[in-house]
């Protein structure tokens, strides 16, 4: 079996700088902070991580129906496709800017953008 | 084979097993969900016992020295004691009133007596109860040189607890506490660049414990200390910060009143909200730790501020449930 994006990096340690970095820029941006409005930050810097984990190919037990609950609110208040890509490209930029290879980014993109129609509710 | 003791009760662990397998194998029923490591949603306290560093990456420093770790990625070596966070520390204590003041119109001091075996950190707090009810007051006093507890109470209208407290607990009445609990206090990080420290009306309590613990440890860092009162009349230690300004060359303390158009305002003192006027004196917050008490929205709307002008989010402290059911 071929080593992840997770082991590859680096693993827990790796994804712990990550986090920071990745809700920051999720935080700073107009077209989808609101949705974090009056959520508790070490909660959902924790769930940034497992969901950074999960992208990366790291130790992770979700499944598509975790993501569709755990979303169908914000789906409610209008979480769409545009919102989904905003969060993409803080992914990509946040892997980037750890210095993480083109092809490995590739990789975590893929397995984060199979999880859209769950996060959708589609 | 090690063993594992939880809430008094003895497991043996086997030696691939994490520390939360081996309590789920045996029927207990503790609170899980990613067990990689991810979610923290299992954390727990140990007691006795050597915790793989592994298992207490990246939790909050000020975790780590309370012996919290994650039980679904802990393998110890050896024996460990360990307990629920709900459970820790709630056994109910008696200490007495040894004095009672007024620092202004609605905020009590009061010093309640305490010997050397109550372990603390300045700026966590205790459970205070009266009847069923309980109340969470932060820790004003330093555990090293004071051998007694500090506590300011704000009177809130139609509260329960503090009136009482107010207007009939008397020197020598014996109160009911848990604690100390809490993770907003000081501990000295690897290349931190300065300490910012705000908060509101009684808030400063933690704060004043906060700032001296780091100086009395010759914290040689930045400190800023910015503390808001609607007037300036309910600022108090005024005079005290002052005295500590003037004795430590890297402490700034910056008194704020947030009404007015600023024409009477005392020398020295800043027109703002404390958390607006912090943020301009210091709008870079890399590497710096920030300690938030008080109003509830202060304290919520400041964090995301100071995560995103730089602060790590375990460089953030701060009990946002204290300032909710302060009374």
């Amino acid at each position: 079996m071929s080593q992840s994006v997770y082991e590859k990096i680096g693993g827990d340690v790796a994804v712990n700088a990550a986090v920071d970095l990745f809700y920051r820029k999720v935080l700073a941006d107009d077209r989808i902070n609101g949705f974090f409005d009056g959520t508790d930050m070490e909660r959902q810097a924790a769930k940034q991580k497992a969901f950074l984990t999960m992208a990366l190919g790291g130790p992770n037990n979700y499944t598509g129906e975790d993501m569709r609950k755990g979303h169908a609110h914000l789906v409610e208040k209008g979480l769409n496709d545009a919102h989904f890509d905003a969060v993409m490209e803080h992914l990509g930029a946040t892997l980037k800017e750890l210095g993480v290879p083109d092809d490995l980014i590739g990789e975590a993109a893929a397995i984060a953008e199979s999880t859209r129609n769950d996060v959708l509710g589609k | 084979m090690t063993k594992i003791v939880y809430q008094g009760r003895s497991y043996e662990r086997r030696d691939d097993e994490t520390v939360l397998r081996c309590l789920l194998r045996n029927d207990v029923r503790a609170p899980y969900s990613c067990e990689s490591g991810a979610c923290q949603s299992c954390t727990m306290q140990a007691t006795k016992g050597v915790i793989p560093s592994s298992a207490q990456e990246d939790l909050k420093e000020t975790q780590k020295v309370l012996g919290y770790f994650k039980p679904c990625v802990c393998k110890p070596e050896g024996d460990l004691e360990v307990v629920a966070l709900d459970d820790a520390h709630q056994q109910k204590q008696q200490l007495t009133v040894v004095e009672k003041s007024f620092l202004n119109d609605e905020i009590l001091r009061l010093r309640l007596s305490c010997d050397e075996s109550f372990k603390y950190h300045a700026g966590q707090f205790i459970n205070l109860f009266k009847d069923d009810l309980i109340r969470s007051y932060s820790l004003a006093s330093l555990p090293d040189s004071e051998s007694m507890l500090e506590l300011h109470i704000k009177r809130v209208p139609m509260g329960v607890v503090s009136n009482w407290l107010c207007d009939d607990v008397q020197v020598g009445d014996p109160l009911s506490v848990a604690g100390p609990l809490g993770e907003c206090f000081y501990h000295e990080t690897e290349n931190e660049e300065g300490l910012l420290a705000v908060g509101t009306g009684s808030g400063l309590a933690p704060l004043w414990g906060i700032v001296r613990d780091a100086l009395t440890h010759d914290c040689d860092k930045t400190i800023i200390l910015c503390h808001g009162g609607v007037t300036p009349e309910l600022l108090y230690y005024v005079d005290e910060l002052r005295e500590l300004e003037g004795a430590h060359d890297n402490f700034t303390y910056y008194p704020c009143v947030s009404t007015g158009d600023g024409s009477d305002l005392p020398d020295g003192f800043s027109l703002g909200f404390p958390n607006d006027v912090a943020f301009s004196k210091q709008p870079v917050l890399s590497k710096w730790q920030v300690f938030l008490c008080g109003h509830p929205d202060m304290v919520n709307n400041t964090k995301r501020k100071a995560f995103l002008m730089g602060a790590a989010l375990k460089d953030i402290h701060a009990d946002p449930f204290l300032a909710a059911s302060r009374a």
